[in-house]
């Protein structure tokens, strides 16, 4: 009961750093939607952002488009932001994922790679799968003591279509 | 949608007011005002985040740029005014253990 998505929600959008912050915008539109709070919102703002700016810094040579769906369901959100584009080197990716290391002088610290760690901090559940272009599946849980009420009336609903 | 930036400079050191989203569009705008203040020998430059509600991995790319040249003119760099979000921005990456970061100014969320 209530595993199945609630809405589905996809946009598709050029992959260029200007519709970034038109995905961004559009992602928190949906999540105030559901009830998450105002941190939370930011989170995911900050997620589907990195994970549409990787599209467009890293996916095609010659322009392509990223795809966003949302799944929205009883108790969370579940965002995909996937491309066409070249594949990446799993492992080496999550090789490298990691904060910044204070104790390193300046000089070696790199101004790229924080986006895929901030997007697994930020959310709840991350998968990259990496083959014939990139998906990522974001997930961020609802927390219940804060919207209750709005979980409250979605079961309900629920609850009634079944019937 | 732009940046909203502005230079000014006292006796002792520049200051660069910052204000907007600071993504991967926007990002290219700052670097472009605040790498060359780094390049000055010796400089101090203060940058106020007071008006930046938004900032992901491309602008905090861009602080990390700012604080390698920074140390390879010898100048300094320190932020100032983060709001809460922004400030935990820099704290999860640990970037705040690398660049100074002026607690006491800081802008209360809102």
């Amino acid at each position: 009961m209530g595993n199945e998505a609630l809405d589905y929600i996809e946009m598709k959008v050029p992959a260029k750093a200007e519709y970034v912050g038109v995905v961004r915008l559009a992602v928190s539109g949906i999540a105030n939607r559901v009830g998450y709070s105002y941190d939370d919102i930011e989170d995911l703002k900050i997620a589907v952002a990195e994970a549409c700016t990787n599209v467009v810094n890293h996916a095609y040579q010659e322009g392509g488009m990223i795809g966003i769906g949302c799944n929205v369901y009883k108790d969370k959100i579940e965002i995909v932001v996937s491309d066409k584009g070249q594949s990446f080197n799993l492992s080496d990716v999550k090789r490298k994922l990691g904060p910044i290391d204070g104790t390193k002088p300046v000089e070696e610290l790199k101004e790229g790679g924080l986006g895929l760690f901030l997007i697994d901090s930020l959310m709840d559940h991350v998968e990259i799968n990496g083959e014939a272009g990139v998906a990522i599946v974001m997930t961020k849980f609802l927390k219940r003591d804060e919207v209750e009420h709005h979980v409250d009336e979605i079961s309900a609903s629920t609850n009634a279509q079944k019937q | 949608m732009d940046l909203d930036i502005r230079k000014e400079n006292k006796k002792d050191f520049s200051i660069l007011y910052v204000g907007g989203e600071i993504d991967a569009y926007t990002a290219p705008q700052l670097k472009e005002e605040l790498l060359p203040m780094t390049e000055n020998e010796g400089d101090k430059i203060l940058v106020d985040l007071k008006g930046v509600d938004y900032i992901d991995s491309t602008g905090l790319g861009i602080f990390i740029g700012a604080l390698k040249s920074a140390k390879s003119h010898n100048s300094t760099i320190e932020l100032t005014g983060l709001n809460s979000r922004v400030k935990r921005l820099f704290s999860i990456t640990g970037l705040d253990e690398v660049i100074n970061i002026d607690n006491e100014k800081r802008e209360e969320a809102k």
